[in-house]
């Protein structure tokens, strides 16, 4: 049970008929209970590696072993919610074999009990990142996704679901993959760090964590976090590595 | 109640003109509604009306699910839409009194005729407003259920179908428009009973009371149908959307 990506490329082809490399090789693993982190600059292509890896773009050079049958639980950047449903049937909708107990706590978890009868149109950004965090983890995922869950929120709402993620991810060995901007969340949630370089992405530095997630003091996390920033100033150049350690 | 002051600003402004023009082309409101009650005691105002609401409850039927597999198709499949255009466009531009007249050479004077003559001519609106509403389904939810793994139907149910409502709201508002204008037509041309026979009777015999009691008897029983089913469908399909202010 394990992730296996190997992309040997992926090229793309814009609206004006150019062609243009998106992925450089790629190769990396994953298994249950880890949180592996891609960490790279906008428009690097992390998205489209998502996009690949959930099955969702087939076409590329490569491949990709997921365990047969998992369980994908996404979080899109966007929320990505069913307007027309309730929060709750937006929830039940993708897990629909989820326990009322169960269901009950992830809403507490988040936040979310007084809005299950909400439509997506009535909450927050927010609220609604938090409502496709719900439903996400409410279908027992065996592969976690998660797209910049937090980007565009508070420093403190993210920091609160940011833990909210980390306790969640705690419970159920998932293979978890984060797509994040942010080197706090990077080093707080994750395993094991990939730094991306700019189009076309490849692997840079692959950086492993080995203290557990909840034994990190905020002395390691912010050695950990120098010398990521330092990888990063290396290998990306000052003008992205100057925006993202911000 | 300003529906209602409206539809007796209406009365009014009749029965003056009927004053001044005479009872011969235009009769007054009471010289209507009695032709429309001893209509109704015979039961002839009922069978007409009946046998109309039957065919435009079966050729609407008809065309809006078989538009409405068709538009989807168009928008979902390119060589379906490449395939199906011309035909589109010549169904769509062509008049209906064609349809109709070449329905009954071919078919007979039969009420299969009619009711294909009738649903052919709203097929195609019904095709364009479903094809665009395909087109316009939002990718990013599909690739959502698709991940989630949403079982086909329930994709379906959940996630295109909400999308593609209002769409069929309006393709059900003005195909019914459509069809209620036709059958008459398609009545008069070719069938013994029904709204648009009683009025080419009427025609004929210049009884403009009898001609007015069908009309609007009919235009009533339109106006019902619309107030009673369409509307409250359409506000059901787009009950989620924040209110205007």
């Amino acid at each position: 049970m394990r992730l296996e990506v190997d992309i040997t490329g992926k090229t793309f082809t814009s609206a004006a008929g150019g062609t243009h490399e998106v992925l450089a090789p790629l190769k990396f693993a994953l298994c249950p209970g880890e949180v592996g982190v891609l960490i790279g600059p906008s428009g690097c292509g992390k998205s489209t590696m998502l996009r690949i890896i959930l099955g969702l773009d087939g076409d590329f050079r490569g491949h990709i072993a997921r365990p047969p049958r998992a369980r994908i639980g996404m979080v899109f950047q966007e929320p990505r919610l069913l307007p027309w449903r309730s929060v709750e049937q937006n929830v039940r909708l993708a897990a629909p074999d989820v326990t009322e107990p169960k269901l009950s706590e992830l809403f507490r978890i988040l936040e979310l009990e007084a809005h299950r009868s909400h439509f997506p149109g009535e909450l927050s950004l927010g609220l609604a990142r938090r409502v496709a965090l719900a439903r996400a983890f409410a279908v027992e995922p065996d592969l976690l996704v998660l797209d910049e869950p937090l980007a565009s929120l508070d420093d403190a709402l993210a920091g609160r679901l940011r833990d909210e993620i980390a306790m969640l991810v705690a419970r159920r060995p998932v293979m978890t993959l984060l797509v994040t901007h942010s080197l706090d969340d990077a080093i707080r949630l994750g395993d094991r760090l990939f730094v991306l370089s700019p189009r076309p992405a490849r692997i840079v530095q692959e950086l492993p964590i080995a203290i557990p997630r909840a034994a990190r003091s905020e002395a390691e996390i912010a050695a950990i976090r120098t010398e990521l920033a330092r990888h990063i100033q290396a290998e990306q150049g000052d003008v992205h590595a100057g925006r993202d350690v911000s | 109640m300003l529906r209602l002051l409206s539809f007796a600003l209406f009365l009014v402004s009749w029965w003056i003109a009927a004053l001044f023009v005479g009872g011969a082309k235009l009769p007054s409101p009471p010289a209507v509604l009695e032709v429309m009650i001893a209509e109704a005691s015979s039961g002839a105002l009922f069978l007409h009306l009946g046998a109309t609401l039957a065919r435009v409850a079966l050729a609407f039927v008809l065309a809006m699910s078989l538009g409405s597999a068709i538009g989807y198709l168009m928008g979902r499949v390119r060589l379906a839409d490449r395939l199906g255009d011309p035909w589109l466009i010549l169904l769509l531009n062509l008049p209906a009194l064609v349809v109709i007249v070449l329905a009954y050479i071919w078919a007979g004077l039969t009420e299969t005729a009619a009711i294909a003559a009738i649903a052919i001519n709203k097929l195609p609106t019904a095709v364009v407003t479903l094809r665009e509403g395909t087109r316009a389904l939002d990718r990013s939810l599909d690739e959502m259920a698709s991940v989630f793994a949403m079982p086909r139907w329930r994709a379906f149910r959940h996630v295109v179908l909400p999308q593609l409502a209002p769409y069929i709201a309006a393709a059900a508002r003005s195909g019914l428009s459509l069809v209620w204008k036709i059958v008459l037509v398609a009545e008069l041309l070719g069938r013994p009973n029904g709204v648009g026979f009683e009025i080419g009777v009427a025609f004929q015999l210049f009884d403009t009371p009898r001609l007015l009691a069908y009309s609007l008897t009919f235009a009533a029983v339109v106006l019902v149908i619309e107030t009673l089913l369409v509307q409250p469908f359409e506000a059901r399909t787009t009950r989620w959307r924040p209110r205007a202010a």
